[in-house]
């Protein structure tokens, strides 16, 4: 006997997933706390919102640079949404860019003399390769013993922040200056910049064909349906079919490879060397990134280019303003729980239902 | 080789008490079936509330009350967000940890600048020198308060019947008229307290300044712990000390001998890496409570 | 019994969900010492109507009233503490905790729990009512019967004066209902008042004082039970007067055993020497060491409707799935149509010719993709080209399927927004439109509108005729009698028994699901 019971639901004609009264409202709200750190801080929030949002988008220079921080984003994002897609909760991107950074460190300290294009392409199979095989443990636990990934994930960040330390703090320590980084890598995998006199590298464009090749899987083919089908109701999706747990297990491999190019990326492209700080909390800003993108790669690359932009202006507000950087991050965040709290507004209707 | 023991286990002890204050707080949050992924966040802001209030007006004691009311903060907003809006529990947390962390920073930034600023007074151990009975009263309260009546309240008094009644079944609470998300927003708010606390331990008692890094990962480890110990309060205890006596001796490894043939960092990732190993082994019996991870909304 | 005072009151209770009028004005009143029956079809508001009376919901109008104090009941607490219990059909338990962990959760505060003094309350008040469980056993280890006494006893600990149960028969075994009436009986006799909320009419007679009918969420009649027959409280549920249907189908519908006759032939009836298209053989599901499929051997014919009778819980749930592909099978072997599927996945199961219709709708459709993504879920190469998805083939074959089955959608809309009845039609098209050589229906109409249940029978004969297999699986006998062909019972497991369907009286029929006949 089935017993009717009330439930909230999505929408049913919602053309977008969020209406854009709601996503207003959120940045909005977002803008108004961000501004009282700011005030607080003795500067002028309309002044500072115009450094941190307009200035970077108002020279050349600046749109480079925007690009140059969107990049990593835009992997971490990617990795993250593809997983959280597939109803993976993949919070280990962190990780994963972390361990591609070791591996096109390990490959572009070892093989120093290939040619530039040999180089390159070695260095980002070796990220993707490293991202990949940091995801696969969390995602074999989930596929063999039904592990809860986002536990194991998360745990296996500080580990590799650990392994990079302890690299860095060893045998990896810098031979020449004796500091905590690694040595350089070889001047053939040094990614090339887009436009001259810009930062901006090859990584970019790898970051956006990833985009461009997750945005047609996700959308256009029946790979995709499944994906969505597995994250929206892994029951519903095996009853039809699906096969969700190897489906969750690829797409973690995949997510995993995905944050690795970006750690491959920025070692080659910005950093030439491993740092401690090389990743930056990029993984865990994908997060960010992935969940104010709605999960879509469209979305994703436009967050990514927010968040890039917000970042630029925060370090040039840093300098002007004298408002430490980390103005952006908070913001970043803050933006992220109030899209949170206007997603669960505005998404959702009661309507009434069977229980099964 | 020569290793003091003493020094070894005042060592210990110290990097364990803020692993039991904080860990604690987030069993009695899981408990009720929320992943409070906020912890690493919350003992941030402990640590740093806590250093900015005790500096501002030179009591440890207002800086400590002003951690526990920065760990309420961070306790309703998870609350807000994950209870009431019933959102993601992990994004949510780690939202809050991200938020944190950046706003202390800005924060101690635009009030300290680059200078390395130190408390004028802070906590100091009961008496002078580094034996057992020469600790922190955090410490004691945290393993000889804390924890016995964390122990205590959840296996033998009302309290503990309804966390484990709202992680265990949502309909069983509602019918005996236990508030679900009343529940889940007290053990927030309580167990976001503690993970301040644990937090305030380190700038109020031992360091009596504040770095940005002053957490460094100790929220996942309790994450961690708290798992190892399947939601047990004695265990959690117990791997918190595992896990201290590990970095203490490793410490004085590194310091009485030229021994560092296992680096630091292994050591520091054995609680991850013990936790990962354990759910590997025994996962599918890893009880985890029923309600993990998931939003309650009422009809 | 008319002049006793009343306990519980409800006046004019209103609730509304958006358009749907869940409860309109219903007025009823319970006294001490009586059993009023609630009655009415999945969906006329009897569980939200319960619900409210429980705090569980907030009516938008209306009060309730208790010893004709206007209570203000907004938790379960509330209810608790004015003297209101209740008993769901899905139980709220907490499976860690031991018997009188559970009893006494109601009554826990928040400091210390006296454990030795709270479970000799739970002792005393499992004896008030005849109920032997040992305090100190964890739920997870008790059967359905005795959780459900133990809900029973936790309504009694707080001194319940009424005691809500809601379908409570639902899930038991016919030696549980008969614990269950001499329980309720036990609770009559100590002056409690009971509402008990039903859709089986059989029941609703034996152990009634009075009667009320919900319909379509208002409250459509009061009877004393001794004054009222089967006949006409049927008709006030299903509100017949207004349905233009024949009344065969209404019995159906209602599943009122007395009032149905043999189903009417409208198709050809199959012939022995049809080919089979299922093949089910030494079948076995276990679960936790218990056979909960029990070795069957089972033959659908071309042309032909299989009926599976039983009580529910008698495997029938388990069966569908194993068949389905949602649950691993043990032992045995499965043919569809000459192809062994036995540890097939779905897709392959589908592919030789299988087609689904559980009882899980919800479960079976992706409630937040559109009604045009879940048609093609199930067979996504035919509509793939080059790799990806071609929306154009996908849109119309939507537009025809919707058409063909009259599905009131769009091929956009999310199927999540639909009604239970639009997306049974759903699964119906996508189940039928890859012409299975045997469907696996599992209660295809259960809690539909009589629109649609005509429907969804009109569609399951003309497969038939088609040459088809039909494996009905139903747990109202005349919906099996009306459809079927032939039908076996199962019982723990097993099936017990086959008869025709000329031979399929309710009493016969009876007697197999409960054990008591083997044939």
């Amino acid at each position: 006997m089935a017993l009717r019971s009330p439930h909230f639901v999505l929408r049913g004609q919602q053309p977008r997933w969020l209406s854009p009264v709601a996503l207003v409202a959120a940045v909005l709200f977002t803008v108004v706390l961000t501004a009282i750190p700011i005030r607080l801080a003795g500067a002028n929030p309309p002044a500072a919102f115009e450094r941190y949002l307009l200035r970077p988008l108002t020279s050349q220079t600046g749109v480079f640079e925007v690009l140059l921080t969107a990049t990593p984003l835009i992997f971490t994002g990617l990795a993250v949404a593809i997983a959280f897609r597939a109803g993976y909760w993949n919070i280990g991107a962190e990780g994963q860019f972390l361990a591609g950074a070791i591996c096109v460190t390990w490959v572009g300290t070892t093989f120093t003399t290939l040619p530039a294009p040999v180089a390159i392409t070695l260095g980002f199979v070796a990220g993707a390769v490293g991202g990949l095989a940091w995801a696969t443990l969390p995602a074999w636990l989930k596929r063999r013993a039904g592990i809860d990934e986002v536990v194991t994930t998360l745990l296996l960040n500080p580990v590799a922040l650990l392994v990079v330390q302890g690299l860095l703090n060893g045998p990896w320590r810098n031979s020449g200056t004796g500091f905590t980084d690694s040595d350089r890598l070889g001047a053939s995998y040094d990614l090339p910049v887009l436009f001259s006199g810009s930062r901006a590298h090859l990584g970019l464009i790898v970051a956006l064909g990833a985009l461009v090749v997750a945005w047609w899987v996700l959308t256009r083919t029946p790979l995709g349906l499944k994906i969505t089908s597995s994250g929206l109701s892994p029951k519903t999706a095996e009853f039809s079919g699906i096969r969700v747990r190897p489906l969750q297990f690829r797409v973690a491999l995949v997510s995993g490879a995905v944050a690795g190019l970006g750690g491959a990326s920025q070692v080659m492209g910005v950093q030439h060397q491993l740092t401690q700080g090389i990743s930056n909390g990029y993984g865990y800003t994908g997060v960010i990134v992935a969940t104010l993108g709605a999960l879509s790669a469209v979305g994703v690359l436009l967050v990514a280019l927010l968040l890039g932009d917000i970042a630029v202006g925060a370090q040039n507000a840093s300098l002007v303003l004298q408002l430490p950087s980390q103005l952006g991050d908070v913001f970043g965040a803050l933006l992220l729980l109030s899209v949170l709290a206007a997603l669960s507004w505005r998404r959702y209707r009661l309507i009434w239902r069977q229980r099964s | 080789m020569s290793i003091n023991l003493l020094a070894l286990i005042s060592a210990m002890l110290v990097i364990a008490t803020p692993l039991v204050w904080a860990a604690i707080g987030e069993l009695v949050i899981e408990k009720t079936g929320i992943l409070n992924l906020g912890i690493e966040g919350t003992m941030v802001a402990g640590a740093f509330v806590a250093f900015v209030v005790a500096d501002l007006t030179g009591s440890p004691w207002i800086g400590l009350l002003a951690a526990i009311v920065a760990g309420v903060g961070a306790g309703l907003l998870m609350g807000l967000l994950a209870v009431t809006l019933g959102q993601n529990q992990h994004v949510s947390g780690l939202g809050i940890t991200l938020l944190l962390i950046a706003l202390c920073e800005f924060t101690f930034r635009v009030r300290y600048g680059g200078q390395r600023p130190r408390l004028a007074h802070k906590f100091h151990t009961i008496a002078d020198g580094a034996g057992i009975f020469e600790q922190h009263w955090m410490t004691y309260v945290g393993f000889l308060v804390l924890a016995p009546a964390a122990w205590w309240i959840l296996r033998s008094t009302g309290t503990g019947y309804r966390l484990h009644a709202v992680g265990e079944s949502f309909d069983a609470a509602e019918v005996a008229g236990i508030s679900v998300n009343r529940t889940r927003y007290l053990a927030l708010v309580v167990g976001s307290a503690l993970m301040a606390v644990g937090g305030s331990f380190l700038t109020l008692s031992i360091l009596g300044t504040y770095t940005l890094d002053i957490i460094n990962g100790r929220g996942w480890v309790c994450v961690a712990l708290v798992i190892f110990a399947t939601w047990r309060v004695w265990r959690v205890v117990a791997g918190a000390l595992l896990f201290a006596f590990a970095d203490a001796l490793q410490l004085q490894l590194a310091i009485t001998d030229a021994f560092s043939a296992v680096p630091r960092e292994l050591m520091l990732a054995l609680p991850y890496l013990a936790v990962i190993a354990a759910l590997a082994v025994w996962g599918r019996s890893v009880r985890y409570p029923t309600h993990y991870l998931k939003a309650y909304r009422r009809g | 019994m008319k002049h006793a005072p009343a306990l519980l009151a409800l006046d004019q209770i209103t609730k509304r969900f958006g358009d749907l009028v869940a409860n309109q004005d219903i007025s009823l009143s319970v006294s001490a010492g009586e059993v009023l029956a609630m009655l009415g079809e999945n969906g006329a508001g009897k569980s939200t109507l319960m619900k409210i009376i429980y705090g569980l919901l907030r009516p938008d109008a209306g009060t309730i009233q208790m010893d004709g104090q206007v209570l203000d009941i907004s938790s379960p607490r509330d209810a608790m503490r004015a003297g209101i219990g209740m008993v769901t059909q899905e139980f709220s338990l907490v499976e860690t905790m031991t018997v009188a962990e559970n009893v006494a959760l109601s009554a826990v505060g928040w400091g210390r729990v006296d454990v030795k003094a709270t479970k000799a309350r739970v002792q005393e008040a499992m004896e008030r009512i005849g109920v032997h469980i040992d305090p100190d056993r964890l739920v997870s280890s008790l059967s359905i019967g005795e959780r459900q006494r133990v809900e029973i006893v936790k309504a009694l600990f707080h001194d319940c004066r009424v005691l809500i149960l809601d379908e409570p028969t639902a899930v038991l075994t016919p030696q549980d209902v008969r614990a269950l009436f001499a329980t309720v009986q036990r609770l009559r006799e100590a002056g409690l008042g009971v509402l008990f909320v039903s859709h089986k009419l059989k029941e609703v007679a034996e152990i009634s004082d009075r009667v009320v009918v919900l319909r379509r969420g208002e409250l459509v009649a009061v009877r004393q039970t001794a004054a009222v027959n089967a006949q006409e409280l049927a008709g006030l549920m299903m509100g017949v007067a207004a349905a233009p249907v024949d009344s065969a189908e209404i019995d159906a519908a209602i599943g009122l055993s007395s009032l149905a006759g043999g189903g009417p032939e409208v198709r050809r009836r199959p012939q022995p020497d049809d080919a089979s298209v299922l093949d089910i053989a030494g079948l076995t599901v276990t679960r936790d060491g218990r056979d909960l499929v029990d070795r069957i051997d089972l033959t659908v014919r071309s042309g032909e409707v299989v009926g599976v009778a039983g009580i529910s819980g008698n495997g029938q749930t388990e069966l569908v799935e194993a068949l389905c592909g949602t649950r691993a099978v043990r032992a045995g072997s499965v043919h569809v149509d000459g192809t062994d599927i036995t540890h097939r996945p779905v897709i392959d199961r589908l592919s030789a010719g299988l087609g689904r219709l559980t009882e899980d709708r919800r479960g079976s459709c992706m409630a937040q993709l559109s009604v045009e993504q879940n048609l093609v879920l199930e067979d996504l190469p035919a509509f793939t080209r080059r790799g990806s998805l071609d929306a154009h083939a996908v849109r119309e074959h939507a537009r025809a399927m919707i058409e063909q089955f009259e599905i009131r959608a769009d091929p956009t809309t999310l199927i999540g927004t639909l009604s239970g009845g639009n997306i049974q039609k759903v699964l119906l098209a996508r189940a039928l439109h890859r012409r299975p050589k045997v469907l696996v229906a599992a209660q295809p109409t259960r809690g539909l509108d009589i629109g649609t249940f005509a429907y969804v029978h009109r569609q399951v004969e003309a497969m038939c005729d088609a040459g088809a297999g039909v494996l009905l699986v139903s747990e109202d006998l005349d919906e099996l009698r009306s459809l079927a062909d032939r039908i076996v019972v199962m019982l723990r497991g097993a099936i017990v028994g086959e008869l025709p369907v000329d031979q399929a009286s309710n009493e016969r029929l009876g007697a197999l699901m409960t054990g008591q006949e083997v044939s």
